[in-house]
């Protein structure tokens, strides 16, 4: 059958699944989105490329599926470039595809030409310029499994407009066969058995588990594996779900930001078991001082990450599902004794830790972030999808909203990217259109994809954005303030729009609460209106997110409120 | 922590692009690079890159997994140590005044070189071998005027048992 590159190129995205494209058209990408319009596949208009990777990013994080878009050459490729390194530093599997000026013109600083792949070959999983049509099925192909399989993460796919738009004889699609691109999966047995003796003898563990949990869909294994064993558990950021954060073993989050005992029981453990993590230096702060007593198991699917940045006493390379899968029935095998008998002591300096210090505000007259936080807890009884810009408002997000499932919290972990949290939520809320999706922002971030709001309202997408209006960009001010003997350098807001006539020119609802007492109405007509909705939160203006551990000091040494 | 020279050798597709996948890796990582050399092998989809590169333990660990890590490399081997030969090729151009002469090709005879070119005022000196050599006849030649030198940097491969 003769068909275009175009068409050819729509027969593999539904061949891949794909219902829904993130999208904005230009001339390098005319054809394709010409046969784009005419199959079945969802595309959303957003209105800049940087959203429409976020928003691929949040789609691939909520549904468990590989995010799409697909951008124009030159600007429209070099606005993906911040998308692209987020969903790389997290791990998510997202497939960007863009128009390339033709290939005769390729090297000639042609109209819109930009080297996309040269620019993006740090920040990608990998990435391809397709040469002849006759490569472009085998390399979309390629594309989808590089981008869901192993350690996923974004995959680009260049495509020049002669190679879209050449007809070819097409025999249909083969299996994807990389000589060099291997996975481990299975985890080498004798290290696990390794591992199940040192938890029989363990008197201080606690498991450590990352985005690499959720990612290999290990929350179930994660629980049993915990429960049986009665290890508490503590996560990163990009952890935040993977745990049931109401189960009596949850320590909350590890680092910078994390509670004050989950990151005392790092310093005092005898046993760290890290699960899908990569020891990110928000992490361990100084890491010679890091789970210092501890012997170290990590488990993970990247040998990479693997000794990168924390010296292991048992490496195992693979995926965390079937690593903890095998772990459990290890267990099984071994008598633990009166597991809750052994952890009585460990369990009761933990208890005193969380007593002692635990996450804590006072509420008086003028609305607290946490506040905020805390009735959007109880009013969504934890069961919203939670995205996040960056900054305080993030951390509190991460500390006050506890997370019982996988796949409700995203949030641009490794790249902190401010303007992820509104196109994520869109994203989100595309996978899921039966979920309450939250973005809960800052004031300077939301001002960073404010646009996608056009792009919510056009496809009457119901996301909620919180604002916590501190009127700063508070988390390098509350740096200025410890650090910088309070020299806030560029950190106020001097100026910013009214939330509430924004959200209302968009076509959007908006609230706004400048006294506690007002929160909870705020937030209960907010979340029950079936539109798009601003609730703009006038907050305390220089709160300050703590536990902080300051940079590269032990995470043991926390500067409390 | 010690620094260790060690010689990776990897087969890697022979594509557009693969070798700034590979140099990119090592400027972007911090990574030094103390020769490369890259050649098409008998497969002509496959190359082979040859780097050099000196650091510690545990960082010389992470740039092989990295390398590795790279869809592109096919296969990656640490040489390091007596189980490969080691050669380099490098054509030196050295000053040739009519008293220096006979020195020259005295020295050329001794590390079995080529004169590959010949002047009034110069010669150019092919000359192979493993790193000891190198060092031993650039510094014979240094002191005679060496005017431009080119070096292919270390291929290696694994010895084939007896
Ligand atoms: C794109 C981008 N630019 C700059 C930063 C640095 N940065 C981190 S947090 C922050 C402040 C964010 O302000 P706001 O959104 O109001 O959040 P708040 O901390 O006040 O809750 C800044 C500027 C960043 N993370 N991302
Ligand atoms: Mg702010």
């Amino acid at each position: 059958m003769k068909l275009t590159g175009a068409q050819i190129m729509m027969q593999v995205l539904k061949e891949e699944g794909v219902d829904t494209i993130f999208g904005f058209p230009g001339g390098a990408v005319i054809d394709i989105y010409d046969e784009l319009e005419r199959t079945d596949i969802r595309h959303i208009l957003v209105r800049h490329e940087q959203g429409a990777v976020h928003a691929a990013d949040g789609y691939a994080r909520a549904s468990g599926k590989v995010g799409v878009c697909l951008v124009t050459s030159g600007p429209g490729a070099t606005n993906t470039v911040t998308g692209i390194a987020s969903a790389y530093m997290d791990s998510i599997p997202v497939v960007i595809i863009s128009g390339q000026v033709p290939t005769h013109l390729i090297g000639n600083d042609a109209f819109q030409e930009v080297d996309i792949v040269g620019i993006t070959r740090p920040c990608t999983k990998h990435n391809y310029l397709v040469s002849q049509t006759e490569d472009l099925p085998g390399i979309i192909k390629e594309a989808f499994y590089l981008a869901r399989s192993g350690r996923p993460g974004p995959v680009l796919v260049d495509i020049p407009k002669d190679v879209a738009n050449k007809n070819i004889d097409f025999k249909g699609t083969t299996k994807v066969k990389l000589k060099s691109y291997n996975p481990t999966y299975d985890p080498n047995t004798r290290q696990l058995k390794k591992t199940a003796k040192l938890i029989e003898n363990a008197k201080r563990p606690i498991i450590f588990a990352g985005g690499g949990v959720i990612l290999s869909k290990a929350s179930a294994e994660l629980t049993e594996f915990a429960r049986k064993t009665q290890i508490p558990v503590t996560t990163s950021l990009m952890g935040l779900g993977a745990f049931p954060a109401t189960d009596p073993l949850w320590l909350g989050m590890i680092g910078m930001h994390g509670t004050y005992r989950a990151n005392m029981c790092t310093g005092a453990c005898d046993l760290l078991i890290s699960i899908g993590v990569r020891f990110d230096d928000r992490v361990t702060g100084k890491t010679d001082a890091f789970a210092a007593q501890a012997k170290i198991v990590h488990i993970d699917i990247d040998p990479t990450s693997i000794r990168k940045n924390i010296p292991v006493s048992i490496p195992i390379v693979g995926d965390c599902k079937i690593s903890l899968n095998h772990l459990n029935r290890l267990i099984d095998n071994i008598d633990l004794g009166d597991i809750s008998k052994k952890r009585e002591k460990w369990f009761n300096q933990i208890d005193q830790w969380k007593n002692t210090k635990p996450l804590a505000y006072i509420q008086k007259d003028v609305i607290k972030p946490q506040y905020v936080i805390d009735k959007l807890y109880e009013l969504t009884e934890g069961k919203a999808i939670v995205t996040t810009e960056v900054g305080q408002n993030q951390m509190w997000a991460a500390q006050y909203y506890h997370f019982d499932q996988p796949g409700h919290f995203i949030t641009s972990g490794g790249l902190g990217c401010m303007g992820f949290g509104l196109p994520a939520a869109i994203g989100a809320q595309v996978a899921c259109p039966d979920k309450l999706v939250i973005d809960i922002a800052g004031d300077g971030s939301i001002q960073m994809n404010i646009q996608e709001m056009a792009t919510a309202v056009q496809y009457s997408l119901p996301v909620k954005i919180v604002i916590l209006n501190n009127g700063y960009l508070g988390m390098v001010r509350q740096w200025q303030e410890l650090f910088y003997k309070k020299r806030y350098a560029s950190t106020l807001i001097e100026h910013a729009p009214d939330f509430v006539k924004l959200a209302e020119a968009y076509g959007a609802l908006g609230l706004r609460a400048t006294r506690p007492e007002e929160v909870e109405t705020v937030l209960s007509e907010g979340l029950s209106s079936p539109k798009t909705v601003i609730m703009d939160f006038i907050v305390e203006k220089e709160e300050s997110v703590y536990p902080m551990v300051p940079a590269g000091a032990p995470i043991t040494e926390m500067l409390l409120v | 922590m010690t620094e260790e020279k060690h010689i990776f050798s990897m087969l890697v597709d022979n594509q557009p692009g693969v070798l700034s996948r590979v140099v990119g890796l090592f400027s972007g990582r911090g990574f030094n690079i103390e020769s490369l050399c890259v050649a098409e092998t008998m497969e002509p989809l496959v190359s082979r890159i040859t780097i050099v590169t000196k650091a510690n333990r545990p960082v010389i660990e992470q740039i092989e997994k990295q390398l590795n890590k790279l869809i592109n490399v096919i296969k990656i081997r640490d040489l390091t140590g007596p189980k490969s030969v080691k050669r380099e090729m490098a054509l030196i151009c050295v000053q040739a005044r009519a008293d220096h002469k006979a020195e020259i090709l005295r020295i050329v005879d001794i590390f079995r070189c080529k004169i590959v070119d010949a002047g009034m005022k110069h010669y150019i000196i092919e000359v192979t071998g493993d790193e000891g050599k190198m060092k031993a006849i650039l510094n014979l030649l240094k002191p005679i005027g060496i005017k431009k030198i080119a070096r292919t940097g270390i291929m290696s491969l694994f010895r084939e048992p007896n």
